[in-house]
């Protein structure tokens, strides 16, 4: 199965700060791949890099066969109409209120009508399990749970072909947090889409992955099936997914 | 040799702070430069966003509005009696109502406004910008297709440049309403005489050259404001240190913009 996105030796430095060393990684349309890796391993700035935040030093991204490292303009916003991404904290829009949070791009990109716009937005709130009644509020006014929620309903509203979930259980209590993964499931499952996460909550990458990769120190040192990430062979995986203070991996304080 | 070596680093250390801190100012005018830029070509370019335009129009003019009458009046009040009482020195306190419109319009009116907005509307777009960077929501924009220039910076911009006029021509009204309250209630100036000198001495380029400080002084605002904000870093501090010096840079800024054109304007007559 072709790649529907893949980076291809990327690397990015801050200074003397060498974050990624050369990145390959691919997921193909329909499948989910969850990347693993401890704080400060790099996932954020992979992730940042395939999404166009940020430009790699050397290396490629390429989008459904088409190198887009360096696309900007309407190259780009082409890139990122197919693609949708829940941000850590959500990222809501404090000064709209929920539903305009959810339509901004049928609003702002595909210039939709308002009220056709209002409409389309309860409904994919009502996918993710919120009611209209949330909808007028503003984000400040409904829980961290419920941001997530709306954030999701965010990014799958224009049905991309990609969604980017970057650590979408972070900060929410266990139960929650099962609850927003089920509704990641259930939703890419009913677009079809392809998806990359990333995160350390092992509970959400093994609920959520079809593949798991790790990131330890800017690069991809294991790749497999979710299930066989207990038995893979890496003491870096390993050590990662039990939990341990002790082994190759430095706890990064 | 030995002592060379020793002896070096603490010969250098002083050229390697000026050192640091020149190319660190020139760093600091380039990414400033490219960022007015930017944020000029979204404000002048297709597509503007009148919605946001509108909301900051609000926002940055109507709630201006107590603040910049209050600090208008008392200063309108404070020019008539220092001239009063300057001009009695040599029997000059009929000038009173000439000198108070003119340096009110020309400009006190602008530049208190300025400073009011300086302090009030930059570093307050600093913190909502600076906000906005720390919690993703600039990445968010950006990833829905809406480019933060565009829909973030120009409309501020925008709207700046064009209510800080109208709130300089609410200042002016306000602060030769202020010396004409003063010079009638307690220097003994007649109230019909006070107005008819005001209106009689006043030229429209006195207006125009306070309203065109007033067009930049509301780029310059706006502009400090969102830079400072896009540069912000994490946290509370981050966010507090970005609008503080919004606030510092947009009101030294003022300053010596409003030096610049007084320069010009004079230069060419105006």
């Amino acid at each position: 199965m072709s790649a529907l996105l893949e980076l291809r030796n990327v690397e990015k430095s801050f200074g003397s700060n060498h974050v990624l060393r050369g990145v390959d990684l691919d997921v193909a349309a329909g499948q989910s791949l969850v990347v693993i890796g401890g704080s400060g391993s790099g996932k954020s700035v992979m992730l940042k890099n395939a999404l166009g935040l940020m430009t790699p030093d050397s290396g490629k991204i390429i989008f459904d066969g088409a190198d887009v490292t360096r696309d900007k303009g309407s190259k780009r916003d082409a890139m990122r109409a197919r693609i949708g991404m829940l941000f850590q904290s959500a990222a809501l829009f404090d000064s709209l209120t929920v539903w305009e949070n959810v339509a901004f791009r049928l609003l702002q990109a595909e210039r939709m009508k308002r009220s056709d716009a209002k409409e389309v937005a309860i409904d994919t709130l009502r996918k993710v399990r919120l009611g209209a009644d949330v909808a007028e509020l503003r984000p400040a006014e409904i829980s961290g749970g419920m941001q997530k929620r709306v954030g999701l309903a965010r990014a799958i509203v224009s049905k991309p072909e990609l969604i980017f979930f970057d650590e979408p259980t972070t900060g929410l209590d266990p139960i929650t947090a099962d609850a927003i993964n089920d509704l990641i499931v259930e939703q890419v499952k009913a677009l079809g889409a392809a998806t990359i996460s990333i995160t350390h909550d092992m509970p959400s990458a093994r609920k959520i992955a079809d593949e798991i990769a790790m990131l330890f120190e800017g690069k991809i040192i294991w790749r497999g099936p979710a299930s066989h990430v207990d038995a893979s062979g890496s003491a870096h995986v390993d050590q990662f997914v039990k939990g341990l203070a002790e082994g190759p991996i430095q706890p990064g304080f | 040799m030995a002592d060379n070596e020793r002896i070096k680093p603490a010969v250098l250390f002083p050229v390697q702070i000026i050192g640091s801190v020149v190319v660190g100012f020139l760093r600091e005018i380039g990414r400033l430069g490219a960022f007015t830029g930017s944020t000029i070509l979204a404000a002048v370019t297709p597509r503007w966003y009148p919605g946001e335009i509108w909301r900051q129009m609000i926002r940055i003019g109507f709630y201006s509005l107590p603040v910049v009458g209050l600090a208008s009046v008392f200063i309108g009040a404070a020019l008539a009696l220092n001239i009063y009482t300057g001009g009695a020195r040599f029997n000059a306190e009929q000038f009173v109502p000439n000198i108070v419109v003119l340096g009110i319009t020309r400009e006190l009116g602008p530049v208190i406004t300025g400073l009011m907005l300086a302090g009030r509307v930059s570093a307050g777009i600093a913190a909502e910008v600076g906000a906005m960077k720390v919690t993703e929501q600039i990445d968010a924009l950006t990833t829905l297709s809406a480019s933060p220039p565009r829909y973030l910076y120009a409309p501020r911009l925008i709207a700046a440049i064009i209510t800080m006029p109208l709130l300089v021509i609410v200042a002016n009204v306000i602060g030769v309403a202020g010396g004409w309250l003063v010079s009638v209630a307690s220097l003994g100036f007649d109230s019909t005489v006070y107005l008819r000198n005001t209106l009689d001495f006043l030229q429209a380029t006195d207006v125009n050259a306070g309203l065109i400080k007033a067009a930049v002084f509301g780029a310059v605002i706006a502009i400090m404001g969102c830079y400072q904000g896009s540069r912000s870093k994490a946290g509370a501090t981050g966010v507090g240190r970005a609008a503080t010096l919004s606030m510092v840079g947009a009101a030294v800024l003022v300053l010596a913009t409003n030096y610049m054109l007084s320069t010009l304007f004079v230069r060419i007559g105006i």
